[in-house]
């Protein structure tokens, strides 16, 4: 429902604080990507990588601090948001006319994540790494400005990684700001690699 | 306003997909069905209770979509990429009581036709009853997503919402038979007052159960 931003994406983080069932998850996080930034975001299970995506998408609020952004995000967490008895052209393009995304974006996107042979198949039947493909299929389509992948690379054989590198790489190249948090060092250059350490600092 | 009838769309489509739509009206064709067996063919008792029972039915199958209303949508995520995209959770609620208006009340409605019909009310009633009916059900498809949106992902959550809708529903289940009565005027004016109140506070009640969920 919000509008398109014409000029560059901003993110910033500001000494950033989160509290979560008692346990301070994050922790003095202060993060000033650039536009056509690729930050990469690791750490052990548990330390807080989704907790700062969600933060960042703004589904969270923080415990102190302060973030702010500019710019249309889209986010593909665990939850795949497509609805199981839909085919996979049909569900993707619920979210892309919420996007208000064109016709050509989502081809672009189904074939870029070599989806056009289970574009008519109920997204059901999908298996993990297809679901994956899928969930990330509907980020590339919004045409967002800034993307927000929590673990993205699980679940995808070694061609759909390479794929997904170069989605990545395209967006950050066309001025976006990609936020990676995966468990696995970097497989493409990144801007700003992040290590949080789960006691709630950032290493 | 086009994704807001996307969504309203889509609730329909789902209850229409996956039962929700006929659950309900199933349910309260078979209290219709049932009922005469219990008092027997005596045609001036159905006609007195009939209403009645039958808005009991309504009320009782009002409870039977709740569960698929907002838990598979915060399981699956619909609900965060929705908030994302910057809707707030007053209008996703908006959007999913007057999908459910259409899914669930409008059906419900349609076979109310049928049921007078099985139990036999008198032609001047089933305008009643309709009217009557019409006056509540969107009260009934708000409390309906603002208790889903309650009670999605506690354990007991159908139990829990039994309990918690039952009590509210009182107010319109009184007025609502009050209608049937010799002069229908004063309790059908009744009905509708507390129908509105009702209707427009459960958006906000359903938002802010959304927002509290939200983890």
């Amino acid at each position: 429902m919000s509008s398109r931003q014409a000029s560059l994406p901003s993110l910033s983080l500001d000494n950033v604080a989160v509290m979560r069932g008692n346990r301070m998850v994050l922790r003095d996080l202060s993060l000033a990507p650039r536009a056509g930034d690729i930050i990469w975001i690791r750490g052990a299970n548990g330390c807080g990588k989704s907790t700062l995506l969600r933060l960042v998408a703004g589904l969270l609020t923080v415990t102190s601090g302060a973030i702010h952004s500019e710019g249309y995000m889209a986010l593909a967490d665990e939850n795949l948001a497509l609805d199981g008895n839909m085919t996979v052209e049909a569900a993707l393009r619920f979210w892309a006319d919420m996007d208000g995304a064109s016709a050509e974006a989502r081809n672009a996107a189904l074939t870029d994540m070599d989806l056009q042979d289970l574009a008519y198949i109920p997204v059901r039947f999908l298996s993990t790494g297809q679901r994956k493909r899928a969930s990330i299929a509907r980020v590339l389509a919004s045409h967002a400005d800034i993307w927000l992948l929590d673990e993205p690379y699980n679940g995808l054989d070694s061609a759909s990684c390479v794929r997904l590198d170069q989605a990545i790489i395209a967006r950050a190249a066309s001025g976006g700001i990609v936020l990676v948090a995966a468990h696995q060092p970097p497989s493409i250059n990144v801007a700003i690699s992040l290590l949080l350490d789960g006691q709630g600092a950032a290493a | 306003m086009r994704a807001f009838v996307a969504l309203v769309g889509r609730e329909v489509r789902l209850a229409w997909t996956g039962g929700g739509l006929w659950l309900p009206v199933v349910f309260y064709l078979s209290v219709a069905t049932l009922f005469p067996f219990v008092t027997g063919p005596d045609k001036a008792l159905l006609a007195r209770t009939g209403g009645g029972i039958l808005w009991i039915a309504a009320l009782l199958a009002t409870l039977l979509p709740i569960e698929r209303l907002i838990l598979p949508d915060r399981q699956s995520g619909v609900l965060d990429q929705l908030a994302l995209r910057g809707w707030s959770d007053e209008l996703v609620a908006t959007a999913k009581i007057a999908g459910h208006i259409v899914a669930f009340a409008l059906p419900l409605l349609l076979a109310t036709v049928v049921s007078s019909a099985l139990i036999g009310l008198p032609e001047a009633q089933l305008g009643i009853l309709l009217l009557g009916l019409a006056l509540a059900l969107p009260a009934l498809s708000g409390l309906s997503v603002m208790i889903a949106a309650l009670t999605a992902g506690l354990s007991g959550a159908s139990a829990l919402g039994g309990l918690l809708l039952v009590p509210i529903t009182i107010p319109l289940l009184i007025f609502g038979a009050g209608t049937l009565a010799e002069d229908p005027g004063n309790a059908m004016q009744l009905l509708a007052a507390t129908s509105l109140v009702i209707t427009a506070l459960s958006p906000f009640a359903a938002g802010a159960a959304l927002r509290a969920g939200r983890t």
